[in-house]
């Protein structure tokens, strides 16, 4: 057995001894040095941009500015196209948009000539007032983007003279109607911060021309198909000339679904011949990448005596930034991963603005709206509970969604699309939920423990959902070829980020194929050498790429089969284990691999599937926490923090479970100190590890992960996602938590110890 | 530019360097791409290699500070980076494996400097090294696992 097994990750080895991997390990020794000078202002025009004494720097190869680079707008997303993005960015503008917008980039031999030059450079801008609040972009006078500009592939709702990316409404039933019927009601607002993705490897591109003159390009990205599908489409190239490689990366989580600097090397490396690359600094990577959505998230919520929740409604304002990349997709999975949880409401209404400001761009982060939404929802949930005095547990109990049902928001809400109606075949949250209630011991420290008179314990605790992959829309494919002496090559558009997908792959393949996983050699994410796929998000490699393979191997079987029935000149073959059997004779399956080989009849034997979802079955989880909070200073240590999950079966127990407490920790990081924070005028407070204050070893206690396992009919050896869900909880929780310590709600992210204090003294 | 000798894994080279130049840039210039870049601060443990035996963010330690020191990168420590390893790896905790190797050289410094091992003073040494993807709860299994500390 391959699956349900925890195999090491095939990478592991090599990765931990430090061997050349990443991007800036693989690029030639002799690449130009790619730097990009970025805008000091939050809104300007470039009236001017000399670039002359930097080009005499000696050593400088070349300079790139908005007048000379392709004039056409494009969206940095990887989505699949057409792109639910808008097209409102171009390699190089003569606007800059925020702190940190591209203003020039310039290649030379070696970082002095470049940083030299880069100095020499003289723009002379025309300075705009900047929007820098999001609650006041919508109707100001300034606009972000010209009204003329930019354009989309489909309506998404912008509307570029209001300073709106996107917008999106449904309504399933009459919530005013139903809110007037209910017994009890509550509305609130909560609000989620920009957070930095942090991930450890600094945004690198490196490309250089082959033997063909084609152009390559080695980039930490998470979907490499649709860099190049946005290379040649922005610079008019076919995409025949292209090839894009992802080595291993340094982590993603999201922040490297987006184009980062695969254009600068693209058009170094077509003009000067020469390889090239560029690697952020930590600076450029906190300012001029990307950020989690902002929202500010108004939740009403009605519910009757009986205890059942009869309304329900979501309303947002997300904040993208200064373009609008996956503005209306993670606006509606804020609502689309969280409102179906409670399935039983008479009528449901979500919808929302996405406004653009002179801010970084916020882009794809784990989670993609849903940890937003699950903030907000489940610290109301928890409201209304104590309305309707309820255990909020109990009251939980009654109004989620249970195995068998469905939710008519699958059907209206899809991502950045209508959705698809599905019937939920796994869900153990129920079980999830006794797992976590038992092991945090809800029933002896609901809800709080007075330990002194300045500290108290509490628990809180919150469900979610997530989704596996966008159905109808994303695609995986896989290619099996069998080698002499009886191993697999598989290869795979599927990009593993660290993920180790890679593994998991090569343990489906194994599983279906009855051998060694050590007899499969995975190779990924080239898209030259493997087939497509759309690359790591939405939670989909397991499902989506993981069916591809899965596909793929059984029809390996049924190939291998038939040349068997050959080779043992019979009419019925069975195939296990690596071995083919006939009544009276057999052959290995390396034996049989040379006869492909080396034998009378030979054959090089390929098979290759491609698997597109027809649903998103939804994992589940529940995730509580005991929390200490000293009063005096508003302190909040967690102690532990205890979540049970159900991904269908865990096809690696031990990757699975280092998703979810990875994900653990960047959604406490999310709650407790994490904020990209900035100034009046657009500038970046906290833009090191220094000042940022991401989790380490000591900020969090005890991750106590276990899994509830069900069955997905439709995944992979009955398996679902588990890259994202593991993020969504943190902020209910611990919000929840506090409320149960002194009944006070805190309703904005980051939860830091000054605003702790100050609720507990003003309360 | 200024001619120096610098000893990395008990290798001699000899090579120029710039005043201001830092050990990390140094090291992956003369090819030991082993050595990481990531926060460019000293505060997240990545670049970290052994000088005289003490673990060190090579993003902030001049190159020319290094003269008659000894440099281990873990190019120097490959066996005991492959037992450590093993450890991280079973427990599926090496993911994208960015931090990994500064990790393991703060673990062989820990071992070298603590005398006594315990769960708090394993993460207090070793609060330097950031991970974004695990959750640091699995590399403590691992290190405890390769540490007979229970």
């Amino acid at each position: 057995m391959s699956v349900n097994k925890n195999i090491p990750k095939v990478d592991g080895i090599g990765l931990v001894t430090g061997k050349p991997a990443y991007t800036d390990d693989l690029a030639s020794k002799d690449s130009l040095i790619v730097k990009v000078l970025r805008s000091p202002y939050a809104y300007a025009k470039i009236r001017n941009i000399n670039t002359l004494a930097a080009s005499k720097v000696n050593g400088v190869e070349l300079i790139l500015t908005h007048k000379n680079v392709p004039d056409k707008v494009y969206t940095r997303a990887g989505q699949s196209a057409p792109e639910p993005s808008p097209y409102d960015k171009k390699i190089l503008d003569e606007y800059v948009r925020y702190i940190g917008d591209e203003v020039a980039v310039v290649a030379g031999i070696n970082e002095e000539v470049v940083d030299k030059a880069i100095k020499k450079i003289k723009v002379d801008y025309e300075i705009f007032k900047p929007v820098i609040d999001y609650e006041k972009a919508i109707g100001n006078n300034v606009k972000v983007h010209d009204p003329d500009c930019g354009t989309v592939r489909f309506d998404i709702g912008r509307d570029a003279s209001k300073n709106i990316a996107a917008s999106y409404h449904m309504e399933i039933g009459d919530v005013e109607k139903e809110f007037k019927k209910s017994d009890y009601y509550y509305e609130d607002v909560y609000y989620t911060q920009a957070q930095a993705h942090l991930a450890m490897e600094p945004h690198s591109a490196y490309a250089y021309l082959d033997l063909q003159d084609r152009l390559n390009i080695v980039t930490s990205t998470q979907t490499p198909f649709h860099v190049r599908r946005i290379i040649g489409q922005t610079l008019d190239m076919p995409l025949s000339k292209i090839r894009v490689f992802k080595p291993r990366i340094g982590g993603g989580y999201g922040g490297k679904q987006f184009i980062h600097g695969e254009f600068f090397v693209s058009l170094v490396t077509l003009r000067t011949k020469k390889p090239c690359k560029l690697i952020y600094s930590r600076k450029d990577v906190f300012s001029a990448s990307n950020t989690r959505h902002p929202m500010r998230i108004k939740l009403r919520i009605g519910a009757m005596e009986s205890g059942m929740i009869n309304s329900l409604e979501m309303k947002i304002l997300s904040n993208t930034g200064a373009y609008g990349e996956h503005s209306l997709t993670v606006l509606m999975v804020a609502g689309s991963k969280t409102l179906p949880l409670y399935n039983k409401v008479d009528a449901v209404k979500f919808s929302g603005d996405v406004v653009y400001t002179n801010t970084t761009p916020a882009g794809a982060y784990r989670g993609y709206g849903a940890i937003q939404g699950n903030f907000a929802l489940e610290s109301a949930i928890d409201e209304m509970a104590k309305l309707v005095k309820m255990d909020p547990i109990e009251f939980r109990r009654i109004n989620m969604i249970k195995e068998g049902e469905t939710s008519k928001i699958f059907e209206v809400m899809g991502e950045g699309t209508e959705g698809t109606a599905q019937i939920i075949k796994s869900c153990k949250l129920e079980e999830c939920i006794t797992e976590v209630k038992e092991k945090i011991n809800w029933d002896k420290l609901y809800p709080r423990t007075v330990i002194d008179e300045n500290t108290v314990r509490s628990v809180g605790l919150a469900i979610a959902m997530q989704g596996s992959g966008i159905p109808y829309i994303d695609m995986g494919s896989a290619i099996l070829k069998l080698n002499d002496d009886g191993f697999f090559n598989l290869l795979v558009g599927a990009t593993d980020l660290g993920t180790g997908s890679d593994t998991v792959l090569a343990q489906i393949a194994a599983e279906v194929l009855e051998i060694d996983t050590s007899k499969i050699i995975v190779y990924s994410s080239d898209t030259d050498l493997t087939p497509y796929d759309v690359g790591a998000y939405a939670s989909s490699t397991t499902y989506v790429s993981g069916n591809s393979v899965y596909l793929t191997a059984k029809k390996m079987v049924e190939i291998m089969k038939d040349r068997a029935k050959k080779l043992l000149e019979t009419e019925e073959v069975q195939y296990s284990n690596g071995v083919f059997k006939s009544k009276d004779k057999e052959i290995t399956l390396a034996d049989f691999s040379n006869e492909m080989y080396y034998g009378e009849d030979m054959q090089q034997l390929v098979a290759s599937e491609s698997y597109y979802g027809v649903k998103s079955p939804p994992p589940y989880m529940a995730c509580a926490c005991e929390v200490e909070i000293t009063k005096n200073t508003g302190k909040l240590k967690v102690l532990r923090c205890v979540a049970s999950i159900d991904c269908g079966v865990t096809l690696n127990p031990n990757l699975a479970k280092i998703q979810v407490e990875g994900a653990l920790v960047q959604g406490l990081g999310m709650t407790l100190f994490e904020h990209a924070d900035r100034s009046e005028k657009g500038t970046l407070y906290n833009n090191t590890f220094l000042t940022y204050g991401a989790p380490t070893k000591m900020e969090i206690g005890k991750l106590d992960v276990s899994f509830v396992e069900s069955y997905e009919p439709s995944g992979p050896f009955g398996a679902k996602s588990v890259g994202e869900i593991g993020i969504d909880t943190p902020p209910a929780v611990i919000s929840n938590a506090i409320k149960n310590a002194f009944g006070i709600r805190m309703k904005e992210l980051p939860i830091t110890p000054e605003k702790i204090w100050e609720a507990i003294n003003n309360k | 530019m200024i001619p120096i000798i610098l000893n990395v894994n008990n290798v001699n080279y000899e090579i120029m360097v710039k005043p201001g130049e830092m050990l990390l840039d140094t090291l992956r210039k003369i090819g030991f791409t082993s050595v990481k870049k990531s926060c460019d601060t000293g505060s997240c443990g990545i670049c970290s290699v052994l000088v005289d035996g003490k673990v060190i963010p090579s993003c902030s330690y001049f190159t020319m500070k290094i003269q008659n020191k000894k440099v281990i990168t873990i190019d120097g420590v490959e066996e005991k980076a492959r037992e450590i390893g093993q450890f991280l790896l079973d427990e599926g905790v090496d993911q994208c494996g960015f931090c990994t190797p500064g990790l393991i050289m703060s673990i062989i410094a820990m071992e070298n400097e603590l005398t006594e091992f315990t769960e708090e003073n394993i993460k207090h040494y070793l609060v330097g090294n950031i991970c974004r993807c695990s959750g640091y709860e699995g590399q403590i299994r691992a290190i405890k696992n390769y540490l007979e500390v229970s």
